[in-house]
Protein backbone atom coordinates (compact mmCIF):
# COMPACT_ATOMS: atom_id res chain seq x y z
CA UNK A 1 0.00 0.00 0.00
CA UNK A 2 2.94 2.53 0.76
CA UNK A 3 4.64 1.93 -2.08
CA UNK A 4 1.52 2.75 -4.63
CA UNK A 5 1.05 6.05 -2.44
CA UNK A 6 5.07 6.71 -2.90
CA UNK A 7 4.06 6.51 -6.60
CA UNK A 8 0.65 8.31 -6.73
CA UNK A 9 2.58 10.93 -5.06
CA UNK A 10 5.64 10.39 -7.33
CA UNK A 11 3.18 10.58 -10.57
CA UNK A 12 1.46 13.53 -8.95
CA UNK A 13 4.64 15.40 -8.86
CA UNK A 14 6.02 14.58 -11.92
CA UNK A 15 2.89 15.36 -14.00
CA UNK A 16 2.71 19.23 -12.11
CA UNK A 17 6.59 19.14 -13.03
CA UNK A 18 6.27 18.60 -16.40
CA UNK A 19 3.21 21.07 -16.82
CA UNK A 20 5.86 23.35 -15.49
CA UNK A 21 8.37 22.56 -17.70
CA UNK A 22 6.03 22.63 -20.98
CA UNK A 23 5.53 26.08 -19.78
CA UNK A 24 9.42 26.96 -18.59
CA UNK A 25 10.84 25.09 -22.13
CA UNK A 26 12.58 27.83 -24.18
CA UNK A 27 12.44 25.60 -27.50
CA UNK A 28 9.56 25.19 -28.72
CA UNK A 29 10.21 21.65 -30.16
CA UNK A 30 11.30 20.65 -26.53
CA UNK A 31 8.33 22.67 -25.13
CA UNK A 32 5.90 19.96 -27.76
CA UNK A 33 7.78 17.21 -26.81
CA UNK A 34 7.34 17.89 -22.81
CA UNK A 35 3.54 18.22 -23.69
CA UNK A 36 3.53 14.78 -25.46
CA UNK A 37 5.16 13.36 -22.25
CA UNK A 38 2.83 15.11 -19.86
CA UNK A 39 -0.10 13.64 -21.44
CA UNK A 40 1.37 10.22 -21.16
CA UNK A 41 1.77 10.55 -17.51
CA UNK A 42 -1.94 11.54 -17.67
CA UNK A 43 -3.28 9.10 -18.78
CA UNK A 44 -1.10 7.14 -16.39
CA UNK A 45 -2.63 9.24 -13.21
CA UNK A 46 -6.03 8.79 -14.98
CA UNK A 47 -5.46 4.52 -15.14
CA UNK A 48 -4.75 4.84 -11.34
CA UNK A 49 -7.97 6.33 -10.50
CA UNK A 50 -9.68 3.89 -12.45
CA UNK A 51 -10.85 5.75 -15.60
CA UNK A 52 -8.97 3.36 -18.24
CA UNK A 53 -11.59 5.11 -21.02
CA UNK A 54 -10.32 8.08 -19.93
CA UNK A 55 -7.05 7.21 -20.16
CA UNK A 56 -7.36 5.49 -23.40
CA UNK A 57 -8.54 8.92 -24.96
CA UNK A 58 -6.02 10.99 -23.84
CA UNK A 59 -3.21 9.00 -24.82
CA UNK A 60 -4.32 8.61 -28.46
CA UNK A 61 -5.87 12.30 -28.73
CA UNK A 62 -4.84 14.69 -25.95
CA UNK A 63 -1.15 13.57 -26.03
CA UNK A 64 -0.96 11.79 -29.38
CA UNK A 65 -3.03 13.66 -32.22
CA UNK A 66 -2.65 16.98 -30.14
CA UNK A 67 1.05 16.65 -30.30
CA UNK A 68 0.81 15.87 -34.15
CA UNK A 69 -0.92 18.98 -35.04
CA UNK A 70 1.42 20.55 -32.92
CA UNK A 71 4.57 19.63 -34.32
CA UNK A 72 2.84 19.97 -37.93
CA UNK A 73 2.31 23.75 -37.15
CA UNK A 74 6.22 24.09 -35.89
CA UNK A 75 7.00 22.70 -39.14
CA UNK A 76 4.99 25.16 -41.11
CA UNK A 77 5.77 27.96 -38.47
CA UNK A 78 9.85 27.19 -39.11
CA UNK A 79 9.18 26.44 -42.97
CA UNK A 80 9.12 23.15 -43.59
CA UNK A 81 11.48 21.28 -40.85
CA UNK A 82 11.23 21.21 -37.16
CA UNK A 83 15.19 21.00 -36.69
CA UNK A 84 15.87 24.96 -37.48
CA UNK A 85 15.49 27.74 -34.90
CA UNK A 86 13.45 31.02 -34.29
CA UNK A 87 10.03 31.48 -36.56
CA UNK A 88 8.11 31.28 -33.20
CA UNK A 89 5.99 33.61 -33.47
CA UNK A 90 5.77 36.57 -30.65
CA UNK A 91 2.82 38.71 -29.45
CA UNK A 92 3.31 42.08 -28.01
CA UNK A 93 5.48 41.61 -24.74
CA UNK A 94 3.29 42.74 -21.82
CA UNK A 95 5.04 44.40 -18.83
CA UNK A 96 6.13 43.18 -16.10
CA UNK A 97 3.66 44.62 -13.75
CA UNK A 98 0.60 42.92 -15.66
CA UNK A 99 2.70 39.81 -15.67
CA UNK A 100 2.88 39.91 -11.67
CA UNK A 101 -0.61 40.84 -11.46
CA UNK A 102 -1.54 37.99 -13.86
CA UNK A 103 0.00 35.72 -11.98
CA UNK A 104 -1.16 36.68 -8.64
CA UNK A 105 -4.48 36.15 -9.30
CA UNK A 106 -4.08 33.10 -11.37
CA UNK A 107 -2.52 31.53 -8.26
CA UNK A 108 -5.65 33.23 -6.16
CA UNK A 109 -8.06 31.60 -8.74
CA UNK A 110 -6.42 28.23 -7.97
CA UNK A 111 -6.22 28.43 -4.10
CA UNK A 112 -9.79 29.09 -4.08
CA UNK A 113 -10.54 26.19 -6.00
CA UNK A 114 -8.23 24.07 -4.13
CA UNK A 115 -9.93 24.98 -0.58
CA UNK A 116 -12.94 24.30 -2.09
CA UNK A 117 -12.15 20.74 -3.50
CA UNK A 118 -10.54 20.12 -0.23
CA UNK A 119 -14.31 21.45 1.43
CA UNK A 120 -16.08 18.97 -0.57
CA UNK A 121 -17.28 15.62 0.37
CA UNK A 122 -14.84 12.80 -1.04
CA UNK A 123 -15.85 9.59 -1.51
CA UNK A 124 -19.78 9.93 -1.24
CA UNK A 125 -22.26 8.44 -4.34
CA UNK A 126 -22.42 10.19 -7.00
CA UNK A 127 -24.58 9.32 -10.11
CA UNK A 128 -23.02 5.65 -10.37
CA UNK A 129 -25.85 4.36 -8.72
CA UNK A 130 -28.55 6.31 -11.53
CA UNK A 131 -26.24 4.34 -14.03
CA UNK A 132 -26.17 0.97 -12.42
CA UNK A 133 -30.09 0.77 -12.15
CA UNK A 134 -30.59 2.14 -15.32
CA UNK A 135 -27.81 0.22 -17.25
CA UNK A 136 -29.83 -3.03 -18.23
CA UNK A 137 -31.99 -0.41 -20.25
CA UNK A 138 -29.09 0.77 -21.81
CA UNK A 139 -28.46 -2.36 -24.57
CA UNK A 140 -24.63 -2.37 -23.15
CA UNK A 141 -22.72 -3.41 -20.25
CA UNK A 142 -19.78 -0.91 -19.99
CA UNK A 143 -21.38 2.10 -17.95
CA UNK A 144 -19.31 5.07 -19.71
CA UNK A 145 -20.49 3.32 -23.14
CA UNK A 146 -23.92 3.65 -21.63
CA UNK A 147 -23.23 7.32 -20.48
CA UNK A 148 -21.62 8.40 -23.89
CA UNK A 149 -24.00 6.93 -26.25
CA UNK A 150 -27.47 6.73 -24.37
CA UNK A 151 -27.94 8.42 -21.35
CA UNK A 152 -26.30 11.34 -22.08
CA UNK A 153 -26.36 10.65 -25.78
CA UNK A 154 -27.01 14.76 -26.80
CA UNK A 155 -23.42 15.48 -25.08
CA UNK A 156 -21.81 13.42 -27.85
CA UNK A 157 -24.10 14.14 -30.93
CA UNK A 158 -22.95 18.04 -29.73
CA UNK A 159 -18.93 16.70 -29.49
CA UNK A 160 -19.30 15.25 -32.74
CA UNK A 161 -21.08 18.71 -34.52
CA UNK A 162 -18.03 20.30 -32.53
CA UNK A 163 -15.66 18.22 -34.73
CA UNK A 164 -17.40 18.45 -37.79
CA UNK A 165 -17.39 22.57 -37.11
CA UNK A 166 -13.29 22.89 -36.81
CA UNK A 167 -12.83 20.87 -39.61
CA UNK A 168 -14.91 24.01 -41.58
CA UNK A 169 -12.91 26.19 -39.61
CA UNK A 170 -9.79 24.67 -40.66
CA UNK A 171 -10.65 25.08 -44.39
CA UNK A 172 -11.90 28.13 -44.45
CA UNK A 173 -8.53 29.35 -42.53
CA UNK A 174 -6.56 27.66 -44.68
CA UNK A 175 -8.16 28.39 -48.39
CA UNK A 176 -5.54 29.86 -50.37
CA UNK A 177 -2.28 29.51 -47.66
CA UNK A 178 0.91 28.56 -49.43
CA UNK A 179 1.75 24.91 -49.18
CA UNK A 180 4.68 23.80 -47.13
CA UNK A 181 6.14 20.30 -48.30
CA UNK A 182 5.70 17.98 -45.09
CA UNK A 183 9.40 16.81 -44.36
CA UNK A 184 10.38 14.04 -46.04
CA UNK A 185 10.59 10.58 -44.46
CA UNK A 186 13.56 7.93 -44.82
CA UNK A 187 13.20 4.35 -45.61
CA UNK A 188 12.85 2.97 -42.18
CA UNK A 189 10.06 4.47 -41.12
CA UNK A 190 8.08 3.52 -44.47
CA UNK A 191 8.95 0.07 -43.63
CA UNK A 192 7.62 0.82 -39.94
CA UNK A 193 4.25 2.07 -41.41
CA UNK A 194 3.92 -1.10 -43.21
CA UNK A 195 4.37 -2.87 -40.30
CA UNK A 196 2.34 -0.89 -37.78
CA UNK A 197 -0.47 0.63 -39.74
CA UNK A 198 -2.40 -2.83 -40.33
CA UNK A 199 -2.10 -3.56 -36.94
CA UNK A 200 -2.99 -0.15 -36.29
CA UNK A 201 -6.28 -0.95 -38.41
CA UNK A 202 -6.80 -4.53 -36.44
CA UNK A 203 -6.49 -2.74 -33.07
CA UNK A 204 -9.28 0.65 -33.59
CA UNK A 205 -11.24 -2.15 -35.21
CA UNK A 206 -11.13 -4.05 -31.75
CA UNK A 207 -11.45 -1.03 -29.85
CA UNK A 208 -14.94 -0.25 -31.38
CA UNK A 209 -16.38 -3.80 -30.72
CA UNK A 210 -14.73 -4.33 -26.92
CA UNK A 211 -16.49 -0.53 -26.05
CA UNK A 212 -20.31 -2.28 -25.69
CA UNK A 213 -18.81 -4.43 -22.27
CA UNK A 214 -15.04 -2.54 -21.77
CA UNK A 215 -13.21 0.04 -21.47
CA UNK A 216 -12.89 1.07 -25.60
CA UNK A 217 -15.57 2.95 -27.36
CA UNK A 218 -15.88 5.51 -30.59
CA UNK A 219 -13.73 8.18 -29.41
CA UNK A 220 -10.62 5.90 -28.77
CA UNK A 221 -11.30 4.02 -31.79
CA UNK A 222 -11.55 6.87 -33.93
CA UNK A 223 -8.29 8.48 -32.72
CA UNK A 224 -6.14 5.03 -33.20
CA UNK A 225 -7.67 4.95 -36.93
CA UNK A 226 -7.16 8.81 -37.12
CA UNK A 227 -3.45 7.89 -36.10
CA UNK A 228 -3.13 5.14 -39.27
CA UNK A 229 -4.83 8.01 -41.24
CA UNK A 230 -1.71 10.44 -40.59
CA UNK A 231 0.83 7.59 -40.73
CA UNK A 232 -0.58 7.52 -44.05
CA UNK A 233 -0.27 11.15 -44.83
CA UNK A 234 3.22 11.03 -43.52
CA UNK A 235 4.53 7.87 -45.20
CA UNK A 236 2.97 9.70 -48.37
CA UNK A 237 0.94 6.36 -48.91
CA UNK A 238 -2.66 8.88 -48.77
CA UNK A 239 -2.35 11.58 -51.29
CA UNK A 240 -5.09 13.70 -50.82
CA UNK A 241 -6.26 15.00 -54.19
CA UNK A 242 -8.97 17.29 -55.18
CA UNK A 243 -11.00 14.60 -56.24
CA UNK A 244 -11.43 13.64 -52.98
CA UNK A 245 -13.30 16.20 -51.50
CA UNK A 246 -16.69 14.68 -52.10
CA UNK A 247 -15.76 11.94 -50.39
CA UNK A 248 -14.41 13.37 -47.63
CA UNK A 249 -17.40 15.86 -46.85
CA UNK A 250 -19.35 12.92 -47.00
CA UNK A 251 -17.39 11.41 -44.77
CA UNK A 252 -16.96 14.27 -42.60
CA UNK A 253 -20.93 14.26 -42.16
CA UNK A 254 -21.84 10.72 -41.70
CA UNK A 255 -21.10 10.37 -37.99
CA UNK A 256 -23.36 13.34 -37.41
CA UNK A 257 -26.19 12.89 -39.75
CA UNK A 258 -26.55 8.62 -38.77
CA UNK A 259 -26.64 9.72 -34.88
CA UNK A 260 -29.24 12.40 -35.83
CA UNK A 261 -31.02 10.35 -37.89
CA UNK A 262 -31.12 7.47 -35.61
CA UNK A 263 -31.88 9.95 -32.58
CA UNK A 264 -34.98 11.06 -34.46
CA UNK A 265 -35.82 8.10 -35.63
CA UNK A 266 -36.40 6.62 -32.33
CA UNK A 267 -38.38 8.90 -31.59
CA UNK A 268 -42.34 9.22 -31.88
CA UNK A 269 -44.73 6.62 -30.36
CA UNK A 270 -44.48 7.43 -26.79
CA UNK A 271 -40.65 7.73 -26.67
CA UNK A 272 -38.62 10.28 -26.78
CA UNK A 273 -35.40 11.48 -28.58
CA UNK A 274 -32.84 9.12 -28.01
CA UNK A 275 -34.40 6.64 -26.23
CA UNK A 276 -33.61 3.89 -28.32
CA UNK A 277 -35.91 0.19 -28.00
CA UNK A 278 -34.20 -1.88 -25.27
CA UNK A 279 -34.58 -4.44 -27.74
CA UNK A 280 -32.31 -3.04 -30.52
CA UNK A 281 -30.46 -1.01 -28.23
CA UNK A 282 -26.70 -2.70 -29.30
CA UNK A 283 -27.65 -2.40 -32.47
CA UNK A 284 -28.13 1.13 -32.44
CA UNK A 285 -25.26 2.39 -30.86
CA UNK A 286 -22.54 -0.26 -32.79
CA UNK A 287 -24.47 1.23 -35.94
CA UNK A 288 -24.26 5.36 -34.69
CA UNK A 289 -20.53 4.39 -33.06
CA UNK A 290 -19.00 2.65 -36.01
CA UNK A 291 -20.27 5.48 -38.46
CA UNK A 292 -18.74 8.21 -35.45
CA UNK A 293 -15.99 6.43 -35.80
CA UNK A 294 -14.80 6.87 -39.21
CA UNK A 295 -16.39 10.50 -39.41
CA UNK A 296 -13.68 10.85 -35.92
CA UNK A 297 -10.79 9.47 -38.11
CA UNK A 298 -11.77 11.22 -41.22
CA UNK A 299 -12.01 14.58 -39.34
CA UNK A 300 -8.51 13.95 -37.37
CA UNK A 301 -6.92 13.49 -40.84
CA UNK A 302 -8.23 16.44 -42.02
CA UNK A 303 -7.29 18.18 -39.69
CA UNK A 304 -3.82 17.24 -39.25
CA UNK A 305 -3.28 17.19 -43.10
CA UNK A 306 -5.03 21.37 -42.43
CA UNK A 307 -5.49 22.40 -46.10
CA UNK A 308 -8.26 21.13 -48.17
CA UNK A 309 -6.73 19.63 -51.39
CA UNK A 310 -7.16 21.97 -53.89
CA UNK A 311 -5.86 22.25 -57.36
CA UNK A 312 -3.23 24.49 -57.66
CA UNK A 313 -2.20 27.21 -60.75
CA UNK A 314 0.55 24.46 -61.96
CA UNK A 315 -1.75 21.71 -62.57
CA UNK A 316 -0.14 19.60 -60.12
CA UNK A 317 -2.22 18.08 -57.28
CA UNK A 318 -1.42 19.05 -53.67
CA UNK A 319 -0.52 15.98 -51.13
CA UNK B 1 -5.81 15.96 8.83
CA UNK B 2 -6.91 15.69 4.92
CA UNK B 3 -6.98 11.97 4.27
CA UNK B 4 -4.10 11.42 1.58
CA UNK B 5 -6.51 8.90 -0.81
CA UNK B 6 -5.53 9.16 -4.65
CA UNK B 7 -8.63 11.65 -5.25
CA UNK B 8 -6.20 14.08 -2.68
CA UNK B 9 -3.25 13.56 -4.40
CA UNK B 10 -4.68 13.27 -8.06
CA UNK B 11 -7.17 16.66 -7.38
CA UNK B 12 -4.36 18.47 -5.71
CA UNK B 13 -2.23 17.74 -8.47
CA UNK B 14 -4.90 18.77 -11.40
CA UNK B 15 -5.40 21.83 -9.28
CA UNK B 16 -1.96 22.88 -9.43
CA UNK B 17 -1.47 21.97 -13.45
CA UNK B 18 -4.86 24.27 -14.11
CA UNK B 19 -3.22 27.26 -12.26
CA UNK B 20 -0.28 26.64 -14.39
CA UNK B 21 -1.76 26.50 -17.23
CA UNK B 22 -3.71 29.55 -16.44
CA UNK B 23 -0.44 31.48 -15.76
CA UNK B 24 0.69 30.66 -19.21
CA UNK B 25 -2.54 31.69 -20.91
CA UNK B 26 -2.09 34.86 -19.18
CA UNK B 27 1.77 35.64 -19.28
CA UNK B 28 3.22 33.38 -22.63
CA UNK B 29 3.99 35.47 -24.92
CA UNK B 30 4.63 33.27 -28.01
CA UNK B 31 0.95 31.80 -29.14
CA UNK B 32 1.98 28.46 -29.46
CA UNK B 33 3.34 28.48 -25.70
CA UNK B 34 -0.50 29.97 -25.09
CA UNK B 35 -2.15 27.49 -26.66
CA UNK B 36 -0.15 24.34 -24.71
CA UNK B 37 -0.86 26.31 -21.88
CA UNK B 38 -5.17 26.26 -22.71
CA UNK B 39 -4.19 22.71 -23.07
CA UNK B 40 -2.77 22.22 -19.83
CA UNK B 41 -5.70 24.03 -18.48
CA UNK B 42 -8.09 21.62 -19.78
CA UNK B 43 -6.15 18.64 -18.83
CA UNK B 44 -6.08 20.06 -15.33
CA UNK B 45 -9.93 20.33 -15.24
CA UNK B 46 -10.41 16.97 -16.51
CA UNK B 47 -7.70 15.62 -13.69
CA UNK B 48 -9.88 17.68 -11.17
CA UNK B 49 -13.12 15.51 -12.49
CA UNK B 50 -11.92 12.20 -12.43
CA UNK B 51 -9.99 12.97 -9.08
CA UNK B 52 -13.72 13.35 -7.68
CA UNK B 53 -14.86 10.33 -9.84
CA UNK B 54 -12.44 8.04 -7.78
CA UNK B 55 -14.08 6.18 -5.04
CA UNK B 56 -12.15 4.03 -2.43
CA UNK B 57 -11.99 0.19 -4.06
CA UNK B 58 -13.98 -2.42 -4.10
CA UNK B 59 -16.43 0.69 -5.22
CA UNK B 60 -16.52 1.35 -8.94
CA UNK B 61 -16.15 4.84 -9.85
CA UNK B 62 -18.58 7.39 -11.12
CA UNK B 63 -18.96 7.13 -14.84
CA UNK B 64 -20.75 10.28 -15.47
CA UNK B 65 -17.54 12.36 -15.03
CA UNK B 66 -15.19 9.97 -17.25
CA UNK B 67 -17.91 10.27 -20.02
CA UNK B 68 -18.22 14.36 -19.58
CA UNK B 69 -13.88 14.10 -19.74
CA UNK B 70 -14.04 12.12 -22.54
CA UNK B 71 -16.02 14.88 -24.49
CA UNK B 72 -14.08 17.36 -22.63
CA UNK B 73 -10.93 15.76 -24.87
CA UNK B 74 -12.36 15.63 -27.99
CA UNK B 75 -13.33 19.04 -27.55
CA UNK B 76 -9.71 20.52 -27.01
CA UNK B 77 -8.39 18.61 -30.30
CA UNK B 78 -10.78 20.53 -31.88
CA UNK B 79 -10.54 23.63 -30.68
CA UNK B 80 -6.99 23.45 -30.75
CA UNK B 81 -6.92 22.43 -34.56
CA UNK B 82 -8.76 25.58 -35.33
CA UNK B 83 -6.14 27.92 -33.28
CA UNK B 84 -3.33 26.23 -34.76
CA UNK B 85 -4.60 26.69 -38.77
CA UNK B 86 -5.26 30.76 -37.19
CA UNK B 87 -2.20 30.59 -35.81
CA UNK B 88 -0.04 29.08 -39.20
CA UNK B 89 -2.40 31.64 -41.27
CA UNK B 90 -1.56 34.87 -39.17
CA UNK B 91 2.42 33.86 -39.38
CA UNK B 92 1.88 33.59 -43.20
CA UNK B 93 -0.03 36.84 -43.39
CA UNK B 94 3.15 37.97 -41.28
CA UNK B 95 5.94 37.23 -43.17
CA UNK B 96 4.23 38.23 -46.65
CA UNK B 97 4.24 42.03 -45.10
CA UNK B 98 7.64 41.39 -43.61
CA UNK B 99 9.02 40.85 -46.90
Amino acid sequence: MTVLLAFDLLLAASIVGLAAATLLMRDAFAMIVAFIVFGMLLALGWARLVAPDVALAEVAIGAGLSGALLLRTLAHLRGGGLSAQGGASVSAPTNGATQGINALLAGLATCALGLAYLGAPQNVPGLEAHVTDAMPESGVTHPVTAVLLNFRAYDTLMEVVVLLAAVIVVWQVERGLAETPAPALGTVYQGFARVALPVAVIAGGYLLWIGAEAPGGAFQAGAVLGAVAVLGLLSRHVRPAPAHRPLARGTFVAGTAIFALVALGVSGAGRETFEYPPAHAKTLILLIEAMVTVSIAATLAALFHGREPVTVATGKETT
Amino acid sequence: MIALSQATIYGLAGLAVFGLGLMGVLGAAERLRRLIALNLCAAGAGMVLIAAAWRSPPAVPDPVPHALVITGIVVMVSATAVALALIRRLHSLETDTDD
